[in-house]
């Protein structure tokens, strides 16, 4: 892994600079015109997340059942990391809802479900910070059930009307409306997760020699 | 074995509770000062707000649930009775569901007294179709408590538990307390939308499922030194 890490952030830094031209040469969709353009970071910032969301509650669920220290870690940078993208996309939400729908934020079931995820994983970190000794643990769980109650935010819209689109509505675009930006969606996405994975590997480096460093102080005072 | 273990931990609850009627009066008395607090946001002039009911309901549950759990898992603490109950030769999952027990019969007690006084005060059809809304309140206390049981037992160890408690409990169980104000306002709307409500008793029902298989799962792992 530690090997990638270099080539892997070459890979994402020529993603980062060549997804604007992509993205500036994508059609301008027919009923949003160039607001919709803010798509291209909206989407790919949630997928991120989600990712991060997936790492956190595996790395949980390792910790809790197994005992594994270095899965504490990948927890909480999946938390992390998480927390960042879910903010990035409840920054880029607001900014599009303002011009799509007139309103920056309306109380419907995704974005209420949204807001939701991120306070979780907020929760989770507090949690670390301020609880004390043993506080992994109640970490851990947190992180958990957050997780478990990710699949109903995400499929939060299909299950109720609501004003956000459907999770349909990224297949669907891109055959009609917006056929010729699957690249540019693509190339968004990719680099986005690609980003978020770096980061999260980052974060766990960082986490492990934390831990490495209390074991060290532990054994000193003794 | 199991289903016994539940039982004396729910008996042990209520034997100490019976003495000093602790948790239950001061349950019941916040709740009511809950809802005294929502009137003045949600009466205009003298009426109340249409609608208003269901949340007031919900959230006085819910505030006055995590009072409860706290206080419940205090007094364990305090005489470091936890520690004993979890060296007793007996599956942790049972004393889970023992503990879960107590607080379920608390908050039933609390709403059996809270529903008629909201729906007397706030003017709510609440009673229009009672097998109804007592479904919305079983399904939804148990996915409340069940995740706030296992929070607030995993809290006795920590530092700042009193603060950490709603910090962890109402994000992770709001879906919850939405599904349960989205129901009871369908009942009260006029005629009672009644497949509403069986949809969102279905979706609690989901998320019971979900968090009592989720807590029983992790219970023993997360009592573990």
């Amino acid at each position: 892994m530690k090997r990638m890490f270099a080539p892997l952030v070459v890979v994402v830094a020529l993603l980062f600079v060549g997804a604007p031209y992509l993205i500036a040469q994508a059609p301008i969709e027919s009923t949003m015109g160039l607001v919709q353009k803010i798509f291209y970071f909206h989407v790919p910032s949630w997928m991120a997340m989600y990712t991060a969301i997936a790492v956190c509650g595996v790395g949980s669920a390792m910790f809790l059942f197994r005992g594994n220290k270095a899965a504490d870690a990948y927890a909480v940078a999946g938390a992390e990391v998480a927390v960042l993208f879910g903010m990035m996309g409840l920054v880029s939400g607001p900014l599009w809802g303002r011009k799509a729908w007139g309103v920056w934020w309306v109380w419907d079931p995704r974005l209420t479900s949204a807001l939701l995820m991120e306070l979780i994983f907020i929760a989770y970190l507090l949690v670390r910070k301020y609880g004390g000794p043993g506080s992994e643990k109640l970490a851990a769980a947190t992180g958990l059930f957050g997780a478990a109650t990710s699949p109903f935010v995400y499929k939060s819209v299909d299950i109720w009307r609501s004003q956000h689109p459907k999770t349909s509505v990224v297949p669907a675009l891109l055959k009609g409306s917006m056929a010729g930006s699957e690249i540019p969606f693509m190339v968004s996405a990719f680099a986005f997760v690609l980003f978020a994975t770096l980061l999260l590997m980052l974060r766990t480096t960082l986490a492990k020699r934390q831990a490495a460093l209390d074991a060290l102080y532990l054994e000193y005072e003794e | 074995m199991f289903i016994r273990t539940a039982l004396l931990v729910l008996r042990k609850d209520a034997a100490i509770e019976a003495k000093s009627w602790e948790v239950l009066t001061t349950t019941v008395f916040f709740a009511v000062s809950a809802v005294l607090v929502f009137s003045f946001a949600f009466v205009k002039e003298g009426e109340p707000l249409e609608d208003a009911a269901a949340g007031i309901l919900w959230i006085a549950v819910a505030f006055s649930g995590t009072l409860a759990l706290g206080r419940t898992f205090e007094r364990e603490r305090y005489a470091e009775t936890l520690r004993a109950l979890l060296l007793a030769p007996a599956p942790r999952p049972a004393l889970y569901v023992g503990k879960l027990l107590g607080i379920l019969a608390v908050l039933g007690i609390a709403e059996l007294l809270l529903t008629p006084l909201v729906a007397l005060l706030f003017r709510a059809a609440l009673f229009a179709r009672p097998a109804l809304l007592a479904a919305l309140l079983v399904t939804g206390t148990t996915g409340f408590a069940c995740v706030g049981t296992l929070f607030a037992a995993m809290l006795v160890r920590a530092r700042s538990r009193d603060v950490l408690l709603p910090i962890l409990l109402y994000p992770i169980t709001i879906p919850v307390i939405i599904a349960g104000v989205r129901g009871t306002s369908a009942l009260l709307a006029s005629p009672p939308d009644e497949a509403t409500a069986v949809m969102w008793i279905g979706i609690l029902t989901a998320f019971d499922v979900v968090f009592v298989t989720l807590s029983l799962w992790t219970f023993e792992p997360l009592m573990t030194d």
